[in-house]
């Protein structure tokens, strides 16, 4: 009877054991996220049921208005806005990030630190005053156009800002280094040899690319452009500086309705259909990855 | 009521911690009544202490210092940046622990009618008598009952002659510009300011909340907008110094900041008229420290101190005596210093339109995210 008692106690002592060490190692994360996710969510979720007070707080008076008004077209057309200023400017990511760091995944050791340095640091500098001084290089008295006509290049100035298109270029500028971290480390760790088997195998170099290093770097790519997506989305600093506050987007709609609208409940709805999107884009991420690792597997 | 745009890298990421923040604290808050007793003429300043809310430099720097020794009360700064920011801390249902708090006109009103604020003793305020009479005919409370006036000014069309060709004279000249301002032109995206130059032009009060009327408001800021080199609510002084911008929608002190680095700049208030903005001190209802409050009040109103926010931020207050001391030095580089109280009552004063806020705001939106 002792016997088989024993092995049973030990085992549970170490399920113990393992439990606290779990707790131990995950509880600091997950406080955390329960402390600065899960109830800031829960909130804007329970605000967006009720009443706007006048002055800004809840009227707690259950409502589905807030969410009929969200359908109404101005604010669809700011949300279909802000998609595709935010998808224009991963796209571009993309085709400006990969080969970026596929080139410096290809620099000697030493060489590849100093390049990712260099990726990085933009970064060092507060973001809004980075945007800022594009107002400074590129409105109509700006360098810029100084410059260019001063050298006779132009005879009248560029009008460069203030468009959808200074908006989209901003925010690529602000993003770019979130797409190529990411894939500069998935292409780090593509095994060469692979590579020499595919062309000893007689596969040409884009066919290499697409059946081998494109999906072997899938990963790096997705996680990238929902870095860059992401941010881009709900951003509100970039149009509002380059601009000009013609263009608006779902991030700018947002703060309005917290800080000048003074309209909780409304803007709370605004949030959660950003949250629900970038829900929806991850679940996109984990299929589209899923789909590529199987591929590559067989 | 603008001083701080200046700050606005700092008031875009304070402001959206204080936004979260905000949701937090809100949540678990209950409210509180205070009673209010009668206020002690004689009470010993030295044990108070006074949590003042105002915007960021829009107070003499050393304003904490030189009160607790002029006064005795100790004296905390804490700084907003928005009305809409210090609204939401004072009307969350908590003690926000603020005496006094500086806000436009409209949501001291607003305040008033929620009853939050204290009535204001004028027994504790004897340099209320500095003020000019207008000053306590103000549309939002007339008679000073809740609030004090600290500044006030209007709002016109700033702009430079050398760039224009041509002195601006009416709204109609911002909001559909002649060809050779065409995209050189700005406007406020302030809700209120946004609407304000076509309300004008045609001839509807910028209080209306009358749907049928900002229909022809939005119909018309929806045409201005692909005339506009941008809408603009910190830096469009800036513009019109380096020359990007040759004619924007201003608040009358911050034309003044062009005109410091270009002379060429200039200030008008169009013919149809313009608004009358005042920022004011309120005393709020939870306060335990309402002598102090008071004479804090009282030590703003010295023109000595007054004469402060005149000469740094370029504003004009309803303080007669600091203007006096003040203004008419300056109104010879800034002209429109030497408004008089009766041109500036001239200007719709900023009432708060209740229910129609969401109204004015989606218009907003409509027009700014029009194509």
């Amino acid at each position: 009877m002792t016997l088989t008692i024993r092995p049973r106690v030990s085992r549970d002592s170490e399920k113990r054991r393992d439990l606290l060490e779990r707790m131990v190692l995950q509880g600091p994360g997950l406080l955390f996220i329960i402390i600065f996710m899960a109830i800031p969510i829960t909130l804007v979720a329970i605000y967006s049921i009720f009443q706007r007070g006048r002055f800004g707080g809840i009227v707690y008076n259950a409502t589905t208005e807030n969410f009929t008004r969200a359908f109404d077209p101005v604010y669809l057309g700011v949300l279909v806005d802000s998609i595709k200023i935010a998808g224009i400017t991963t796209a571009l990511a993309i085709v400006i990030g990969y080969p970026t760091a596929y080139a410096i995944a290809k620099l000697p050791k030493k060489w590849r630190s100093i390049a990712l340095v260099l990726v990085v640091m933009p970064f060092w500098t507060n973001f809004l005053i980075r945007t800022y001084s594009w107002i400074m290089l590129f409105n109509r008295e700006g360098l810029l156009n100084h410059a260019l006509m001063k050298f006779n290049i132009i005879h009248t100035p560029l009008d460069l800002l203030y468009t959808q298109s200074a908006v989209v270029v901003g925010l690529l500028y602000g993003y770019l280094p979130l797409m190529i971290l990411p894939l500069y480390a998935s292409i780090e760790r593509l095994d060469p040899q692979l590579g020499e088997a595919a062309a000893n195998l007689g596969a040409t170099k884009a066919r290499a690319f697409f059946s081998l290093t494109l999906p072997l770097t899938a990963s790096g790519l997705i996680a990238g452009s929902i870095f860059v997506f992401i941010p881009s989305l709900g951003n509100f600093i970039v149009p509002e500086l380059l601009g000009g506050g013609k263009t608006v987007m779902v991030g700018n709609l947002i703060r309005d309705q917290f800080l000048k609208a003074r309209d909780w409940p409304f803007g709370s709805v605004l949030a959660l259909s950003v949250i629900l999107l970038v829900f929806i884009f991850f679940l996109l991420q984990s299929l589209v990855e899923k789909r590529y690792s199987s591929e590559v597997n067989e | 009521m603008h001083s701080v745009f200046s700050n606005r890298g700092r008031k875009i990421v304070i402001s959206s911690m204080a936004a979260g923040l905000l949701l937090l604290v809100s949540a678990c808050s209950s409210s509180s009544d205070e009673a209010s007793g009668a206020l002690d003429p004689n009470a010993d300043l030295t044990k108070q202490s006074l949590v003042v809310s105002n915007w960021a430099a829009y107070n003499p720097p050393d304003l904490a210092a030189t009160f607790e020794k002029a006064i005795g009360a100790k004296m905390t700064i804490t700084n907003h940046a928005t009305n809409e920011e210090i609204m939401a801390k004072l009307t969350s249902g908590a003690d926000s622990g603020i005496d006094v708090a500086f806000v436009s006109g409209q949501y001291a009103q607003a305040l008033a009618a929620q009853g939050l604020l204290e009535p204001i003793d004028t027994a504790l305020i004897p340099n209320l008598s500095n003020l000019y009479p207008e000053a306590s005919k103000l549309a939002y409370d007339i008679g000073n009952k809740y609030s004090v006036p600290y500044t006030w000014g209007t709002t016109g069309i700033c702009y430079r002659k050398d760039l224009t060709g041509f002195d601006p004279t009416s709204w109609n000249d911002l909001l559909n510009p002649a060809a050779n301002v065409k995209g050189k032109t700005t406007m406020l995206a302030t809700e209120r300011w946004l609407m304000l130059p076509a309300q004008k032009l045609l001839g509807i009060s910028a209080n209306s909340t009358d749907e049928a009327e900002m229909a022809k408001v939005k119909a018309q800021l929806i045409a201005t907008k692909k005339t506009l080199l941008a809408y603009d609510d910190t830096t469009f002084y800036t513009r019109l110094v380096s020359g990007e911008a040759s004619m924007v929608e201003a608040w009358d002190g911050w034309c003044n900041y062009g005109i410091t680095d270009n002379k060429n700049i200039k200030f008008v208030i169009p013919k149809e008229g313009s608004d009358l903005w005042v920022d004011t001190m309120v005393i709020l209802k939870t306060s335990k420290n309402k002598e102090a409050a008071h004479a804090f009040i009282n030590y703003i109103l010295d023109p000595a101190v007054n004469s402060w926010v005149i000469s740094n931020v370029l504003y004009k207050t309803p303080d007669k005596a600091a203007m006096e001391l003040t203004a008419a030095k300056l109104g010879e580089t800034y002209p429109n210093m030497l408004m008089t109280p009766a041109e500036l009552l001239k200007g719709e004063g900023l009432n708060d339109l209740g229910t129609s806020g969401p109204m004015y705001t989606k218009i907003a939106t409509e027009v700014t995210s029009s194509k």
